[in-house]
């Protein structure tokens, strides 16, 4: 369709069906973060004066970005999230390729029902779950610890990598396997040397998803931990940074926009995968 | 190079059943290509020799063992996929020298044996390119070399030739057998081409629903068929089947295909069918048995008058299609012979090569 | 000699494989049976779905029944939680606000997610840089883009008023009738204090969030869509909206279905925009059923009610999950 809508349109049309349209679009999906970006700049004096055009920024100011930095436990908070992000990333990847393989590719009895209950569990929001969780979480003695949360995460993580690996593991034919274990591989072996090596995009794919998603939740956060050097980036700007009704706007915005940027790092190499790891996700 | 032996091979997918009772014996070094219709359970059986499939019931053995339940890595087999089933991620060396890096052979005999393949297939340049950098011909080599570097007990091939086009495919199994010469090994051989069964078996196993229709060698089972589904199937064009009554005719048998043919039963079948005589039957008649009028080299050639229907010029031999009683038939006939479509026309058919067929059994008498 | 040669291998490897036959562990073979393997890499994903899935939601029907509160153990209370919830005017006010947000959020964001995915999905410079750039708001995290939204719709400075006032002013000043005496008020709507504009503001901000997610996966079904059916569709001589209607729209729908349904389960769990937008207010009038869970599970402590409050979102999430399911079966995915 690409190429042949062109075909006979006029420019004039193409701007006012295509180009503004878009334009509008990309300008609207962005214009947030420019607006977190210039107002973690501007002077107090700039940001809280009604009668100056707040599209510009008269004086800028790394203030906010230092007191963020300096006076706050943010570079804390990004630590315990990466942290977070990955153990429990990776908690999810071995569950989720191995249960994914053997729902992918073995026969046992039980293992349509599990399909169906990894995929019930899946659409499980952690709405649902985390006021009894908290019961769970204390009987472990997790409570206000990292360690909750990588056991809640993968709750919602481990039936998407397993769901999402299924899908991919179903793209690798199955005679990649037979021909190994003719070969003399045992079926563990011919798991490991044959499928996972090419299951890897997929694996890479949800991993990046897993990792975005843990990075950005927020409700088991809010809920676990309450020390302010064991929260996570969500929690720890929302929580820490607002006193009572006092708004710090300058520093929230930079909060909002550094807390941002790893993912946005990691988003922009493997753009590809996660793509694919979102679009996946729904297909199955 | 071990001989395989199935006893009463029975697999069913649930209900359904995909081989219901096969005895095979295939003797080491041996050829034997299974052939059959699409759904047969051809598949089914390779794979339940390989080990990849759960025997429902009756055994397999390998030489003296009994290996329902060895798992494929012990069978000490080799197969080669319809799709190659090329391992993407490893080099062409890496692919042929999988199965004896698993084995933990020495480096040296592991090179050494991967380029003694190499150079029976001719794929030595090939070596450190990945399965993508290949052609199809290229690709089917690199899985027999897999094969071969294993030195199996048994080979077992899946429609190895089907993903290549018509010309690769006729040199490709060229080369199988020549490959077959070399390195002498049993092999199981399936297919749905009856060109590729012919000319690679030293014995063809006709199946077909499961259940084997016959085992012969390939011109044992093209001239004497033992039913109906293998006459048809073996041979191409198809051989003709037409009802017919057979009766007596004073001293010897005839067939009475419509009002006005009637054709003489040789006499040295006259024994064979005379228990049949004033049924109702169905006669067969190979399309190459049924030629133009010709100059009779044996008694049993006879002569016989039909309309033509349709033609098919082949080159060499003209397709003569007609209709008798409401049967269609081929008869190949020489191009310049042939008259028109709606004309009569004469032809000669060698009744040494009729069959027939009682339609009860659909065995062939 | 290839015979001597072939033969001394095969020597070598049945010594090799004899050797390993009596290493081959009981492991090893019982893991050659798939019905084995398949429950041992199961296991891992079954523990955790069993302690932090299985076993808190039974947990969670057990605490709806009591009126257990933070620091004590219940007592069973049969339905009166469920009763309670029922005659309470939040309560209401929050399931009906939950159904609203999810089913206008949805529709908005597959309609103007449509548009964007047909857009995305033409040729043009730089196409790859704008599939990434509006995939941003989706992959950030969320509380803090609604951080950004607070603040655009803050009551005393929001932009947006600001832009609106600029208008204003612009239009008055044609007619030369500017009041600047007024300068410092700010005409424009109350954006999160007024209850009339605050799910709009809200379900703003949802839309804002999740169209990339509704956009790309659209996209991703719009390109598998073969070319040669809108070449035949021009050839009949459709127009743009017919192919739209009759080509692409059927090819996608699958993917289509499945989208939304998938983004109604999320919306409908939506907990981090009203809690940073609105913590509910202004007086209850935003609360959905997860905020309404945790204000009476984690701020007045009581967990039964709260655990009850939870559960309302199971009936539909039920019914979204069936109709899933089925249609999953249906187009043959499992
Ligand atoms: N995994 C399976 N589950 C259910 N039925 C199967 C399965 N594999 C094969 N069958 C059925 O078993 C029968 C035999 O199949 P098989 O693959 O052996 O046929 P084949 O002779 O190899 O045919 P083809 O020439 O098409 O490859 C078929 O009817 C097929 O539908
Ligand atoms: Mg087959």
């Amino acid at each position: 369709m690409s190429t042949s809508a062109f075909v006979g349109e006029t420019y004039r049309k193409r701007l006012i069906v295509f180009y503004i349209p878009l334009f509008l679009f990309v300008f609207a999906m962005l214009f947030p973060f420019f607006w977190m970006l210039i107002t973690s700049i501007k002077t107090d004096a700039e940001l809280y004066n009604r009668r100056v055009s707040p599209f510009l920024v008269r004086d800028p100011t790394f203030e906010h970005w230092r007191m963020l930095f300096q006076d706050t436990l943010f570079l804390q908070w990004v630590w315990n999230t990466l942290w977070v992000a990955v153990v429990s990333t990776g908690i999810s990847l071995f569950a989720g390729v191995l249960g994914g393989y053997a729902l992918a590719r073995l026969t046992f009895r039980g293992s349509t029902v599990f399909s169906i209950w990894i995929f019930i569990t899946y659409l499980v929001p952690p709405a649902l779950l985390f006021i009894p969780l908290t019961g769970v979480m204390s009987f472990f003695g997790l409570m206000d610890s990292r360690a909750s949360l990588m056991f809640a995460y993968p709750t919602f993580l481990v039936p998407f990598c397993i769901w999402l690996l299924i899908g991919y593991f179903q793209t690798i034919p199955k005679e990649l396997e037979e021909c190994a274990r003719i070969d003399g591989a045992t079926r563990v072996q011919a798991m490991v040397k044959i499928v996972l090596p090419l299951a890897v995009p997929g694996i890479l794919s949800a991993g990046i998803f897993a990792f975005t998603l843990s990075w950005n939740e927020f409700l088991y956060a809010l809920v676990f931990l309450s020390s302010p050097e064991n929260k996570t980036v969500p929690v720890g700007v929302t929580g820490e940074l607002i006193l009572g009704d006092v708004f710090f706007w300058g520093p929230l915005m930079a909060g909002a926009l550094f807390g941002s940027v790893p993912v946005a790092i990691v988003y922009s190499f493997f753009v590809e995968h996660y793509v694919s790891g979102m679009t996946g996700a729904v297909k199955g | 190079m071990a001989q395989i032996l199935i006893k009463d091979l029975y697999k069913s997918y649930g209900e359904t059943p995909a081989v219901r009772g096969i005895n095979l014996t295939i003797d080491e070094n041996e050829f034997v290509v299974l052939v059959g219709p699409s759904g047969c359970g051809k598949t089914t059986t390779l794979r339940m020799i390989a080990g990849l499939e759960h025997i429902t019931a009756g055994e397999i053995y390998i030489g003296e063992r009994l290996i329902n339940d060895v798992p494929p890595r012990d069978r000490d087999i080799a197969m080669v996929f319809q799709n190659y089933a090329l391992y993407p991620h490893m080099t062409v060396h890496e692919n042929m020298s999988f199965g004896l890096r698993l084995r933990k052979l020495p480096k040296d005999e592991i090179g050494r044996r991967v380029r003694e393949a190499a150079e029976i297939l001719d794929i030595g340049e090939l070596l450190d390119r990945r399965p993508k950098q290949l052609s199809g011909g290229q690709r089917q080599r690199v899985a027999m070399g897999r094969a071969i570097v294993r030195n199996p007990d048994a080979f077992l091939f899946d429609e190895p030739l089907s993903n290549l086009d018509a010309k690769l495919r006729v040199q490709m199994r060229t080369e199988i057998k020549l490959i077959h010469q070399r390195v002498r090994t049993t092999v199981v051989y399936v297919t749905h081409d009856q060109v590729e069964a012919m000319t690679l078996a030293d014995r063809i196993v006709v199946m077909n629903d499961g259940v084997v229709e016959q085992v012969a060698p390939p011109q044992e089972m093209y001239d004497h068929p033992a039913t109906r589904f293998v006459a048809g199937f073996i041979g191409s064009p198809a051989m003709n089947f037409l009802p017919c009554k057979l009766t007596g005719n004073g001293s010897g048998l005839s067939v009475i295909l419509s009002d006005g043919i009637r054709l003489n039963v040789p006499a040295n079948r006259e024994s064979r069918y005379r228990d049949y005589a004033d049924r109702d039957l169905m006669f067969g008649i190979r399309p190459e048995h049924l030629t133009e009028q010709r100059q009779h080299t044996n008694a049993e050639q006879q002569d016989f008058t039909c309309k033509v229907g349709v033609l098919e010029p082949m080159g060499i031999d003209t397709m003569v299609f007609m209709n008798i009683e409401g049967a269609d038939v081929c008869a190949r006939a020489a191009p310049r012979s042939v008259k028109g479509p709606g004309e009569d026309m004469m032809f000669t058919i060698d009744m040494q090569n009729m069959h027939l067929i009682d339609p009860e059994s659909d065995r062939i008498l | 000699m290839a015979d001597t040669s072939a033969a001394t291998a095969r020597a070598r490897v049945s010594a090799s494989r004899a050797g390993e036959k009596s290493r081959t562990s009981w492991l090893t073979t019982q893991l050659e049976d798939e019905r084995v393997l398949g429950y041992v890499l199961l296991v891992p994903a079954f523990l955790l779905i069993i302690v932090f899935i299985a076993y808190p939601f039974a947990l969670g029907v057990w605490m709806a029944l009591t009126d257990k509160v933070v620091g004590q153990p219940g007592s069973f209370v049969g339905l009166a939680n469920f009763a309670k919830l029922l005659d309470s005017d939040i309560f209401r006010t929050a399931a009906w606000n939950t159904v609203f947000f999810t089913v206008v959020a949805t529709a908005i964001k597959a309609a103007l997610g449509m548009w964007l995915a047909v857009l995305l999905n033409r040729k043009f410079r730089l196409s790859r840089v704008t599939r990434a750039a509006v995939l941003l708001p989706f992959i950030v995290p969320t509380v803090l883009s609604t951080l950004v939204w607070l603040w655009m719709l803050d009551g005393t400075f929001s932009v947006f008023n600001w832009i609106l006032r600029w208008l204003w002013d612009l239009e008055l000043s044609v007619f030369g009738l500017v009041v600047k005496e007024d300068f410092g008020y700010i005409r424009g709507p109350n954006w999160l204090g007024d209850p009339a504009w605050a799910m709009g503001s809200i379900i703003m901000a949802n839309v804002w969030r999740g169209l990339p997610f509704f956009a790309i996966s659209f996209l991703a079904a719009l390109q598998t869509v073969p070319t040669e059916l809108y070449d035949a569709a021009e050839i009949d001589g459709a127009s743009g909206w017919r192919k739209f209607w009759n080509v692409t729209l059927p090819m996608i729908k699958p993917v289509a279905i499945v989208v939304v349904v998938f983004s109604f389960v999320v919306t409908f769990a939506d907990f981090q925009l009203v809690y940073v937008l609105t913590r509910g207010g202004p007086y209850n009038s935003t609360h959905l059923l997860a905020t309404l869970a945790y204000q009476i599970s984690m701020h007045a402590g009581n967990l039964g009610e709260g655990a009850a409050t939870a559960l309302f979102m199971v009936p539909l999430l039920f019914v979204v999950i069936v109709l899933q399911l089925t249609y999953l079966r249906r187009i043959g995915v499992d």
